[in-house]
Order: C-alpha cells, then structure tokens, then sequence
C-alpha cells in the first residue's frame, strides 16, 4: 500500500497561477478526435487517389485534341469527340459536393454532442485547462486540421477539373463550363476548404445547442444544404455588381443572369427568347436552320424592327474575386460560429 | 479556510428551485457528507461548488474564497461525477494523459502505481473496466491532479459493497494522509458512517441541518448519522405532510 501513500506538493501554495499551455490541447484533441480524422483522411485519400488517376487520362485526352492541327479538320474528329465522350467521372464532381457537408457534420457534430449527450463534460469542464480555452483549443484546431485537408484536396480537384474552364473550347467544339458553374464552383480553389470549414463550425454550433449527436448531424446537414442552395442562388451572383450589355455575343465563359428586350427605350419582354406573337408578327420568315432556328437569328431579326436585346452577367475574369469573396465570408461566418458556440460552452449551466 | 463556502445560494431550473437559500461553510481538513433523498438538490449543490452550474441566486467560493469555476479553484479542486463519466474509447493510458494534458499538476507515478496496484491493465479500453474499476479509474485521475478539495457525487451508488469498501477506503487514505478535504454526496447512509466528519442533511432543495457530526450527535442525542438523518428527514417528512 505504500504507492498510496503521495509525496508532499512542491507548489501547494503557487500564488502566480499560470494557465495550462494551449499546445497541450493539440496532444488531447488528436486522442480524443484521431478516428474522426483518419477517417476524414482516408476517405479524401481514396477520392484523391481517383480524382488522380481519372484526371491524368482526361489531361491526355485534351492534349491530344490540342496537338492535333489544323483545329476544327475532319482529321481531328476523333480526339475531340475522345475528350467529349469520356466517362462523367462522379457526374463531372458533383456528387463530391456532398463532401464537405459529411466531413463537417461527422466531425464537427459529435464535438460537443457527444460530451453531452455522454456526460463526459463533467469530466472535461471541471479540469484545470477551463472549459471555454478547452473548447475553443479544440474547435480551433479541428477547423485547422480540416481546412488544411480540404485545401490540400482542392489543388488536386482544381487541376483535375482544369480542361472544362479552358478558354478555347467552344471553338475547338470541346466540352465546356463557365467557371462561375454551380455545380463545381464550389469545389475548386479556396471555395472548397472554405465550405468544409464552415461545414464543422455549422457542426459545432449544432452539436452544442441540441446535445445529441445524430440529431445534430441531421441538422447540420440539413442547415449546410440551405446554406449552399442560398449561397448559389441568391448571394454568388451579386458579390459584384453585374456587368449589362447590348452586345448579342457575350463570351461563352461568362455567367449570364439574365436578358431582356427593349424597345424604343421601353421594357419590351423578359428572357432570352421572344414571345412567340412578336416572332409571327416580325420574324415569320426566318429561314429555319438545322433543327429550328436560333435565338440569335431572331434576336437579329428583331433588332432589324428596333428591338435591343440586354444580358446581365458576370464575366469569366472574376472567377478569382468570386472565390475570395465566397472564400472570406465562409471564413467569417465560420469565426462567428465557432466563437458563439465556445460562448455557449462559457455560459451554459449544467 | 474555509474550503467550501455558500451564502444565499439558489438555483432555479425554469420555474423550480433546484436549491434555494443554501448558506454553509466547511473547513478544510473535513470529509463533509452530503445526505437527502432523491431529488433534495445534492447534484446541484455539487455543480455549483465545481463551477458547473451558475448561480441563480447568491454565490458560492472554495478554498478559501476562490469564486466556483475560476481557474484558481479548477486548479484545486477534483470533481468525479455521478456515474464517473470516462471516455468509453479511450484506454486507460489515454485518460491518463488527457488528465495530464489538462491540468498544471499531475503525479504520473502515482496513478501508474495505484492502476497497477488494483490490477487495471493500462491499454483496456475504458469502457471495458468494470464499475468498480471505472469508479477507481476516475478516483484515481482525481487524486492524481492532487487537489485540495475532493468533490464526489454520488461515488458508490452503482458499486457492489466490496468496490464500495475499497473506494471509500482510497478516499480516506487521501483525506488522511494528504489533508485533502472532501465533499461527497450520498444515500448509502450506512457507507457515510465510517467517513464523515461533517454532515448537511438537504431535502426538497433546503439545507435542514449542517454541522460537525460529533456535535450533531451531542446535541440530537442520537447515536449514529444514520438514525439522526432518518430521524430528521421523518421529521422533515411528517413537517411537510402536516
């Protein structure tokens, strides 16, 4: 029984109370969080690992339609319907957008939910460390971790995804995206670590306001999809203000956002298209291309009878702007999420 | 010093008073047992006195004068929870080194020799001890921060009365040999007869009686805590019925 028996306290009495070193939290948060983030590496791994593979034959593949001369000769055909035809790897990535929203929820929502759904906060909490620097050591370099990783994995999706932004391919007759395209824009460049940070922080927040965890990872989904749906609707098409054209030929690359026609100075009509009452009055005799003719025969049509057709859109040349702003205001969102919840830690009674 | 101090201290949950008007003072040195049924409100006095819970009314300080909660009284102050909350996935020597980790003080050798002495092998999970062994686990984490106040609620109410004996044994011997001061609470009245040296009796969220147990004793002419709480929550009992 002697080891019972404890030596005397060398600082019993330590007036200078010094907190406990926050880089202590970084051995602690990785015991307690390791199978969360193997499991988060393992699976970008493995997505990594094809996006790779997939990437380098779809790289071949449009170098070969580049190297082929004269452009646009029958000769070059067969490259060209090569890159146009191969496999929608993961639809063209757009089954990836549900990457960040899992990663954030099931290492973001069990961060707290499960020390209160287990009880174990009442370990956690009354330790020498604090519960607020506790939490917000952890928090913090979880959103760390989980950043650096998506951000690793964006440089590879962003190079993977390449080819469909390359300026030349309308008139190579390649398949091809604006860059402002909702259903990759968000994965590329410093969007995608910015959505998985403010998945977690969205997963955080979640997990200590409803203190179980499978309801806080349902929530946290299901908040994470509102956000994205709102963010590609309502919020990316005005972070700068649209440029207006009369121009009928805006570039391919650009993201229109809408069209309309006027007359003599008038609001004529809404869209791209004419009503078809104006195009029997006015354009009855169009020649009919292949398969219809096109809406910019009768836009020329009816800009022969005083008609001008107006675009609002967004050019290519901001995709960089876009993605830092997307970029900066995930970044403060996420801040504010993580510090209201490291606030409710502070508050909360138990 | 006073290691747990409380004066008006209340807490209301919604519309009801968990504990309300709760003014005590214990010295340190004291292994204080805190007794009532069910639903008196020990749970709440205990998580306010670690800083849990915050006050809804008045306030409460331990170690002479260190607010609940604070970093000072984090420091010295060591809590086990009812049903000694561990990190079921996390080994033995996990919780050995998030304990660790976490707080300015921690005697390692210590705790690898009272493990090793009650036979908990240091790489099993957790949550694969037994209870008597989670209890010892927790008991141990505890003593290991060496604190100066020992908070324990409800420490032995799922043991068997061999882990019963042995923990309550540990929490002697610290209180003993180290001077650690203790605040338990418990409705195992019988298991409180060999330890407490202080006793509050609560009941539906009031301190009834708080005193050296000697002189509650003396004054109540009873013959053991466990006639003069049953005998004093009848009392209580019949008081409320009436």
């Amino acid at each position: 029984m002697t080891a019972l028996t404890r030596p005397a306290r060398p600082d019993e009495d330590d007036a200078s109370l010094r907190p406990v070193p926050w880089r202590r939290m970084a051995g602690v948060t990785w015991r307690q969080h390791r199978f969360a983030l193997i499991g988060v590496a393992a699976l970008l791994g493995a997505l990594a690992v094809y996006e790779w593979l997939t990437g380098e034959s779809l790289h071949q593949a449009y170098a070969a339609v580049i190297a082929c001369h004269p452009a646009g000769s029958p000769a070059c055909q067969g490259p060209v319907s090569t890159y146009n035809y191969m496999e929608n790897f993961l639809s063209n990535g757009t089954i990836l957008q549900v990457v960040p929203p899992l990663i954030g929820a099931f290492v973001g929502a069990p961060v707290l939910a499960r020390e209160l759904e287990t009880g174990t906060f009442r370990y956690a909490w009354t330790q020498g460390f604090g519960r607020w620097r506790w939490a917000l050591a952890k928090l913090v370099t979880l959103a760390a971790a989980l950043a650096a990783a998506g951000g690793a994995f964006s440089v590879l999706l962003s190079w993977h995804y390449q080819t469909y932004f390359a300026p030349g391919n309308q008139a190579l007759g390649l398949f091809g995206m604006s860059p402002f395209d909702t259903s990759l824009f968000n994965l590329r460049e410093v969007a995608f670590p910015a959505w998985t940070l403010a998945a977690f922080a969205i997963g955080a927040l979640a997990g200590m306001l409803i203190r179980r965890v499978v309801p806080a990872i349902v929530a946290t989904l299901a908040v994470y999809t509102g956000l994205a749906f709102a963010a590609g609707l309502y919020l990316r098409p005005h972070y700068l203000a649209p440029l207006v054209t009369r121009n009928p030929n805006v570039p391919g690359s650009a993201w229109i956002l809408s069209q309309w026609s006027t007359k003599d100075g008038k609001f004529a009509f809404a869209g791209g298209f004419p009503p078809i009452n104006l195009l029997n009055q006015f354009c009855a005799s169009v020649p009919p291309g292949k398969g219809g003719p096109s809406s910019g025969a009768f836009a020329q049509c009816l800009a022969r009878h005083g008609y001008t057709q107006w675009t609002s859109y967004q050019p290519a040349s901001r995709f960089w702007p876009f993605q830092w702003i997307e970029g900066g205001w995930l970044l403060a969102l996420s801040m504010l999420l993580i510090a209201a919840t490291v606030w409710l830690v502070r508050r909360r009674a138990a | 010093m006073n290691v747990v101090e409380a004066s008006g201290l209340g807490k209301r949950y919604g519309g009801t008073w968990a504990l309300r008007e709760c003014t005590l003072a214990i010295r340190a040195g004291r292994v204080a047992a805190l007794v009532g049924p069910n639903g008196a409100g020990k749970t709440t006095l205990l998580n306010l006195a670690v800083g849990l819970a915050a006050p809804s009314a008045g306030g409460v300080t331990v170690l002479g004068g260190c607010p609940a909660g604070s970093p000072a009284a984090l420091d010295g102050t060591a809590f086990v929870a009812q049903d000694t909350p561990l990190y079921k996935n996390l080994s033995v020597a996990d919780m050995i080194y998030l304990t660790r980790s976490l707080n300015r003080r921690f005697d390692q050798p210590y705790a690898r020799a009272r493990l090793d002495d009650l036979g908990i092998p240091p790489k099993r999970k957790a949550g694969k001890l037994s209870g008597g062994q989670q209890a010892q686990l927790a008991l141990t984490l505890a003593l290991a921060r060496r604190p100066r106040l020992l908070v324990l609620d409800e420490p032995v109410a799922m043991l068997d009365p061999v882990a019963r004996h042995d923990f309550m044994a540990t929490v002697l011997a610290a209180a003993a040999a180290d001077g650690v001061s203790v605040l338990l609470s418990s409705h195992v009245l019988t298991e409180l007869e060999r330890v407490a040296s202080y006793l509050i009796l609560l009941s539906r969220g009031r301190v009834r009686l708080a005193g050296e147990v000697d002189d509650l004793l003396a004054t109540h002419g009873q013959a053991s805590l466990e006639e003069l709480a049953l005998a004093y929550l009848r009392e209580n009992l019949s008081e409320v019925t009436r």
